[in-house]
């Protein structure tokens, strides 16, 4: 059987991965063991002192959570803009591509699925340690890693198609400052919505962030219920469809001109 | 997906029809028209060649060919498929060196070769023995575990025709091959490809060196602006639009050209005045340049050679081709 156009893409990306694969494990093992032990431990001890719990658990089982689905957004951040870049202009990777059987809507989904593919690994590196570190309270907490692959791929998939419109990359650290970083900060990542003045709670339904924390959170802890869980998914899902129909678009504009 | 057929056995019907056929073939872009409306066919085992200068629409039609840029108008076959249907088998048959290197920098020269092999969906085993083959043939042997970021200009060109024939294309479609070259290194590559013309892979290339294309093409087109202005072998193209053989005359000042003028038209057939020479046409150089001299005209320098496609652009279109 044929391999699908879109999994050699893929291929293409993880080869790419396995030469800087120790770069990039060092970023996954030691960035979450860092941010537990900095903020989960650390902050997290005067929290606990001080309130004893937030949201019902101790707080390094209420961030670690939180940390992770924050970091799969980061990772498809940096993924979906300068590495597209690279491919549609600085080294044209994408365009070698497209000269073979492979479509630009491969490359486009090979793109952000591998992006899901990395988010899924990281997240499942960083359960781990942060199960070792006592931060996950349920076995539920193993369907935290999916989850946070979602929430990658909802943010891969705009980004990936809106970097391909682009021509130079003179927007994006503009998307990282008013984008990415306040969802980073404002998504419950930190602490609970609850915490925020009373007309901008209801804009975090908006966060994509803050429905893959929800998820997150709520396998680790074991105390998702369903159908805000439908939810949370539905909303991720429909980021990504959106996105897909636009970088479907977006690439063919770009690679076959 | 099926897998991709194994290229035909060349049955009668099979073989009589072109590997490539353009009919009143048109690129647009918004307003620009890029390709012209030009017809033209590659046979099977040919070189053919598409000179012309930059911006004479030759990588537009390149890529059309290629399936990779959709055509605006007009009617486009490749391996007897459309473009439009067929794309993705097509270009399972087709091998591409583009303009621009598009090989992954942070690769190895090796590794390169093989993800590309993978695009075709090639089964791995095979496909390390067939890099091997190719980066021998290429003459990338022992460069094979250095990253693509250590290589010169000529072997990164050589790589990438090395991962070009990965998957045994029967259409080798090379775009400007040569262009920023040294020319040692444009040696080699020639010779790479005088190589896989007598293996019997159709070549497709564009230039706008007139000595790459009288060396490696068959038959060729001569494009300008977007329109096809000639067309044949590079002898029947110089025998048809230009003479036997070219007196290039040089002058010390301007001054001294322009006094050349009128006993430069008495001589050959014609003559071009150019910026900093003139060209005469004529059917036997050495006797026209012994009568211009006797006639006193005194350029600083006397060259005659035999007439070349460069002859034939200039002659179909007033211009040069390297401008």
């Amino acid at each position: 059987m044929a391999t699908p156009l879109t999994v050699r893409v893929v291929e293409h990306q993880a080869a790419i991965f396995r030469r800087f694969w120790r770069g990039s494990a060092t970023f996954y093992v030691l960035n979450p063991v860092m941010f537990l032990a900095a903020i989960g431990f650390g902050l997290g001890g005067l929290v606990d002192e001080s309130s004893g719990h937030v949201g019902g658990v101790p707080y390094d089982a209420f961030v670690a959570p939180g940390l992770m689905a924050a970091g799969a957004m980061l990772g498809a951040g940096a993924e979906s803009m300068w590495p597209v870049m690279a491919g549609t202009k600085w080294v044209r990777t994408f365009h070698a591509m497209v000269a073979t059987p492979v479509r630009p809507v491969d490359v486009y989904g090979g793109v952000v699925v591998w992006t899901a593919v990395r988010a899924f690994v990281g997240a499942s590196i960083f359960l781990v340690v942060a199960a070792i570190l006592g931060a996950v309270l349920s076995p539920w907490g193993v369907f935290a890693v999916p989850a946070a692959a979602l929430c990658a791929a909802a943010f891969a998939a705009p980004l990936t198609a809106f970097s391909a419109t682009q021509e130079t990359d003179a927007r994006f650290p503009l998307i990282m400052r008013i984008g990415i970083l306040p969802l980073f900060l404002f998504s419950g990542t930190f602490f609970p919505i609850s915490q925020l003045p009373d007309v901008l709670q209801p804009l975090c339904v908006l966060s994509p962030l803050w429905h893959g924390v929800e998820l997150c959170r709520g396998a680790t802890t074991g105390s998702i219920d369903f159908w805000p869980a439908v939810v949370h998914i539905a909303v991720l899902a429909a980021c990504v469809v959106a996105g897909w129909r636009w970088g479907m678009r977006s690439f063919t504009r770009k690679l076959s001109q | 997906m099926t897998r991709h057929p194994e290229p035909p056995i060349a049955s009668d019907n099979v073989s009589s029809a072109p590997l490539i056929e353009g009919r009143r073939l048109t690129k647009r872009f918004g307003e620009f028209v890029a390709v012209d409306g030009i017809d033209f066919r590659v046979e099977r085992g040919q070189a053919f060649g598409f000179l012309g200068p930059n911006g004479a629409g030759k990588t537009s039609t390149m890529r059309m060919i290629g399936c990779v840029s959709p055509i605006s108008d007009g009617e486009l076959r490749v391996l007897d498929m459309d473009p439009k249907v067929d794309g993705t088998r097509i270009r399972g048959r087709l091998g591409v060196v583009p303009q621009e290197d598009t090989l992954d920098l942070e690769l190895t020269v090796r590794d390169n070769v093989l993800i590309y092999g993978r695009y075709f969906d090639l089964p791995r085993s095979d496909l390390r023995e067939r890099a091997d083959e190719l980066l021998d043939f290429v003459q990338l042997s022992d460069r094979r575990d250095d990253r693509v970021d250590l290589l010169s200009g000529g072997m990164r060109r050589r790589l990438s025709i090395a991962r070009a024939l990965i998957n045994r294309p029967e259409l080798l479609l090379l775009d400007e091959p040569t262009t920023g070259l040294d020319p040692q290194a444009r040696h080699l590559v020639w010779g790479r490809l005088y190589q896989l013309k007598r293996q019997g892979v159709t070549l497709v290339l564009t230039t706008h060196y007139m000595d790459e294309a009288e060396q490696l093409c068959d038959r060729l087109v001569i494009m300008d602006d977007g329109r096809i202005a000639a067309e044949g072998s590079p002898r029947q193209l110089i025998d048809r639009h230009s003479t036997r053989e070219v007196v290039e005359l040089r002058f010390r000042t301007d001054e001294d050209r322009d006094r050349a003028l009128p006993q430069v038209a008495s001589v050959g057939e014609r003559f071009e005045a150019l910026a900093d020479r003139i060209l005469v046409y004529s059917s036997d150089g050495e006797a026209d340049a012994d009568r211009l001299t006797n006639d006193g005209v005194l350029p600083d320098s006397v060259l005659v050679r035999r007439s070349s496609l460069e002859d034939v652009f200039l002659t179909l279109t007033g211009r040069t081709l390297e401008e």
